[in-house]
């Protein structure tokens, strides 16, 4: 009888008590205030302070005025759709690709690295301390024409088979979508690979061998084990390379030509060169209008609510 | 790893399953392995070739194609006007936005662990919002409101941009840790005698530290690496990703190989040598 | 430092200090987790509250420690009133559940917690001492997590201890330990106990372990508490089902009361007659109504049909058919349907054991009338049982 009674009772203490909470129910919010005004201030007024400027006309001489001109969404829709379902391809092929690629080293690093693990770790960390920007550019010289990499997969006609696809030109990889999407997944792949290393290490080695014990052979204790285990760090780590995939427009730029240029590139010459605010501000809007439907729509459907 | 190598026990049906050769039996154990070391190269490739061409001696101004050994960039890593300059920049707006987001996110994050609160919901909005935004939109519409209110660019405009968006990543960093701990040691401390200063110094600070730690890191990394936001808000200032943004459309000097070698350098032995002393203190 | 060092100097008296509750009870919302109650652990005894998960006895015993405010109610020790006190000022320590041993410091500095905070200079000797009486001596460099469970188990023991407080307060301390881990450190504590003289409220959910170590139990059932007293006070003649089956087992039969003039009451359940003693009925009885006898298993034995004539007279009896046997080594417990009730309980130790006790036989069951206690038929029958979880 005692045996059974030693698993009855739960760890838990009664109904959650908020702890260190004797006094001062205002001790949260004092600890909230000051970043939260700094989001309020920084990021929520800025964003609706865009708003406004993306339905305002004017010039940079003589000031801009809200007048409510809505046809500034209509003309950046209309002129400039194709650089956003290019962004909106292009860091979707990037995800699926990071995806693709990171999850088998997430995998190694979580089962199967043993006393390597912590040297993969750094491996797949370090290359955050070296700037983004000189590793993307070190990309222009890996795949610039005639090198080796272009070399060897022209003669294995690679590059005849991407031409047809129309992901490559001409024999070459540089100023290409594909030197674009290779530089989008190069860059976010950390993003992708952490969070799944981060779900799978969670994971109790014993469930394998539980699932080969019942008969289940590796790829099926994969399927059906594994995989939907690691669920919440494939929905962070699709979310956390999506979404800056698709705003960003530094490899677009770098590797690519006018002919791959993304969304980003649009609001950033808008904005900083040719100075129409309330276009950079009405392509951001829509930019963050569909990432932000397309997220709630991915969350929802994957079912983790709880990110935060 | 017994999973992977583990045999069905029994199958139930009994048919014999055919012995395939033993290379083809070793390839399809070891696959995950070889993907994911594949995928490492990916990674670690361009870090290769950084450091490969900062021992180049291009012609011309740009460093992308390989000419001939020279050791010229390493002996003078400051020989090219300003880059030295921002890279002092970068670190010291790094240096104040990790302090600033790790103060004022710590506090957010325990708020957000240890207390109950009516505003809860939209707080945690609030703080996710920044991380599922594109930096392009973050940056054009910061950059709207500062032109708007007539505030002049530079080292201070972007130190709050850095600290605003760095502040999300170190809320979910540091809140994990304090959830993850339990509530009971700080009514053990207080047990003990220990006011609620003295157990917040003792014993919440201490096993809160390594996740407070990596959310510093992460906004520092975050911080010294920007290029978006700061490119929007920065003005004439330059910071190190600026400078070498600018060196791509005129001229790629050797000496931001080397700068990019010697991070990355200074950043494994760091690693390592924490691993060591970690190591070695978690033996004895 | 003084302000926070607790009320006195620690006390060495081996009286120990009496805690009292008056009135106290704990609501979160609209859920009451304690409704109000009195109790009164006298100094120096060895004190459980017993109950199932969510009974309200770890919210009584935080209430104590002063780590949840009670709704109503005061909170005395030896006399004095701590209620508005903060746990750092209280002069009591806990051992907590899963022990939350500090994991950044090692097991001497653990131990050495509560001495430092209270300003306390040289702990040297007293650390080195309390770790030599719980055999941890050689392990004061090591962190928890190095450690055994039983071994954290000690060193949360000895950094309660050390403080010498006037009340120890242990919250289900041993219950990460397994069965064998669990024997062994209930008659370790209980000789700390007896050796230091202060008074441990100790919370547990097993029965057993409760019975085995405290000198006064307290059962806790829906933030109540249902009855309290010596174990063998409980055990003997409890006062409601729950108790009954909660402590033990029991066979509870509901029966219609047709005399109440005599010493014995006597009462029919079925086609049998039964008697019980008056004054182990803790309800009313009146005829024509009805009333709960129980029985508790060893207390039965068991006959065969065949020889019913031999039972002697004055033995209450029920007929009966064997549905289960199961050996346990020291004795074999039967389960037994009769017209009186399904599955009721018997333990027969095996010394002579009836070959023709097999499931199916037919069996009279009966007992010595002195053994059966009264309970008030209003309450469930399945109160404190697998089957009444919940009530």
């Amino acid at each position: 009888m005692a045996l059974i009674g030693t698993q009855e009772e739960p760890p838990a203490v009664t109904p959650a008590p908020a702890a260190a909470g004797r006094r001062g129910k205002l001790t949260p919010y004092w600890l909230l205030l000051p970043g939260i005004l700094w989001l309020l201030v920084f990021f929520a007024a800025p964003l609706v302070y865009q708003a406004s400027t993306s339905v305002q006309t004017g010039s940079l001489e003589e000031g801009f005025r809200v007048t409510w001109h809505l046809a500034t969404y209509w003309d950046a829709l209309t002129e400039y759709y194709p650089q956003f379902l290019r962004s909106v391809a292009y860091a979707a092929t990037a995800t699926a690709l990071c995806l693709a690629l990171g999850y088998p080293l997430a995998y190694l690093i979580a089962f199967r690295a043993g006393r390597w693990r912590h040297v993969l770790m750094v491996l797949v960390i370090a290359p955050f301390f070296t700037s983004f920007l000189i590793r993307t550019l070190a990309w222009k010289t890996i795949l610039s024409d005639g090198g080796p990499v272009v070399s060897a997969l022209g003669a294995l006609h690679v590059l005849d088979l991407t031409d047809a696809l129309g992901v490559t030109e001409g024999q070459r990889v540089l100023a290409t979508p594909l030197a674009v999407v290779c530089g989008l997944t190069y860059n976010f792949l950390p993003f992708m690979i952490l969070p799944l290393y981060g779900s799978l290490e969670r994971i109790d080695p014993r469930l394998h061998e539980a699932a080969g014990d019942l008969y289940a052979r590796p790829l099926t204790t994969f399927r059906k084990v594994t995989f939907p285990l690691s669920m919440p760090g494939v929905v962070a780590g699709t979310l956390l390379t999506f979404i800056p995939a698709t705003g960003d427009y530094i490899n677009a730029e770098l590797l690519g030509s006018t002919d791959q240029k993304m969304i980003g590139n649009v609001i950033q010459s808008q904005f900083l060169r040719v100075l129409d605010y309330p276009t950079a501000a009405a392509l951001s809007f829509i930019l963050m209008a569909a990432i932000l439907a397309m997220v709630t729509l991915y969350i929802r459907k994957s079912g983790t609510e709880d990110l935060v | 790893m017994a999973a992977l190598t583990k045999k069905p026990a029994g199958t139930p049906a009994g048919k014999p399953t055919r012995a395939p050769g033993r290379t083809s039996r070793w390839l399809r154990r070891n696959l995950v392995v070889l993907a994911g070391l594949a995928t490492l190269g990916y990674l670690i490739l361009p870090n290769a070739v950084v450091t490969v061409f900062s021992f180049n001696k291009p012609n011309g101004r740009f460093n992308y194609e390989w000419q001939r050994f020279s050791t010229d960039a390493w002996t003078d890593p400051c020989g090219v006007a300003d880059l030295c300059g921002s890279l002092s920049l970068s670190l010291e707006i790094a240096f104040w936005s990790t302090v600033g987001a790790t103060v004022l996110g710590t506090m957010i994050a325990f708020a957000l662990a240890r207390y109950r609160f009516r505003a809860r919901s939209s707080v945690s909005t609030l703080l996710f919002l920044p991380m599922a935004m594109p930096e392009v939109v973050m940056a054009a519409s910061l950059a709207t409101l500062f032109l708007n209110m007539g505030v002049t660019f530079g080292f201070w405009t972007v130190l709050i941009a850095h600290i605003m968006f760095c502040l999300s990543f170190v809320v979910t960093a540091v809140k994990a840790r304090v959830m993850s701990m339990d509530p009971r040691l700080e009514q053990a401390a207080q047990d003990l005698y220990a006011t609620p200063l003295q157990t917040f110094l003792r014993v919440t600070l201490p096993i809160a530290a390594p996740g407070i730690a990596a959310g510093a890191l992460l906004a520092f990394a975050l911080s010294f690496d920007d290029f978006i936001i700061t490119n929007f808000n920065a003005g004439s200032t330059v910071t190190f990703p600026m400078f070498v943004w600018g060196a791509a459309q005129r001229g790629t000097p050797v000496q931001i190989n080397v700068i990019g070698t010697a991070m990355f350098g200074i950043a494994v032995l760091c690693v390592l040598v924490g691993q060591l002393v970690g190591g070695r203190r978690k033996r004895s | 430092m003084t302000t926070t060092a607790p009320t006195g100097t620690p006390s060495s008296d081996s009286s120990g200090t009496d805690v009292r509750l008056t009135g106290i009870s704990k609501r979160y919302g609209a859920f009451t987790a304690v409704h109000p109650l009195d109790l009164a652990v006298p100094g120096g005894s060895f004190f459980a509250l017993l109950g199932a998960s969510g009974c309200g006895k770890t919210t009584t015993l935080r209430m104590i420690a002063g780590l949840e405010d009670p709704s109503t109610g005061t909170v005395r020790l030896g006399g004095k009133d701590v209620t508005g006190l903060p746990p750092y000022k209280r002069p009591v320590n806990t051992v907590f559940q899963s022990y939350a041993l500090f994991p950044h410091l090692d097991i001497y500095e653990n131990v050495a917690f509560g001495l430092r905070r209270r300003g306390v200079k040289s702990v040297k000797k007293q650390v080195g001492d309390m770790l030599d009486l719980v055999q941890l001596g050689d392990f004061a460099r090591r962190k928890p997590q190095q450690l055994s469970g039983g071994q954290q188990q000690r060193v949360a023991v000895a950094r309660a201890l050390i403080n010498h407080p006037q009340v120890l307060l242990l919250d289900e301390p041993l219950g990460a330990l397994d069965l064998k881990l669990r024997r062994q450190m209930q008659l370790e504590l209980k000789r700390i106990q007896t050796e230091v003289g202060i008074t441990f409220v100790h919370v547990t959910h097993d029965q057993e372990e409760a019975m085995t170590m405290a000198d006064t139990v307290a059962v806790m059932n829906g933030g109540r508490v249902e009855q309290m007293g010596a174990p063998a006070d409980l055990y003997d003649t409890p006062r409601t089902t729950f108790v009954a089956n909660f402590l033990g087992t029991s066979n509870l039969i509901t029966a219609d009361v047709l005399d109440t003039s005599g010493d014995d009451i006597v009462l029919r359940a079925a086609d049998s007659k039964l008697a019980l003693p008056a004054h182990r009925c803790t309800a009313t009885a009146r005829t024509g109504e009805k009333l709960i006898v129980g029985i508790r298993p060893e207390k039965i034995t068991l006959t065969h049909a065949d020889d019913a004539g031999t039972i002697p007279d004055g033995r209450n009896r029920v007929r009966g058919r064997i549905t289960e046997a199961g050996f346990t080594g020291v004795s074999t417990q039967y389960l037994v349907d009769g017209p009186v009730g399904t599955g009721l309980s018997v333990y027969e130790q095996n010394i002579e054991r009836d070959g023709r006790l097999v499931p199916g036989a037919d069996v009279v069951l009966h007992w010595n009338p002195g053994h059966s206690f009264g309970l008030d038929a209003a309450q469930s029958i399945e109160a404190g049982t697998d089957a009444g979880e919940g009530t």
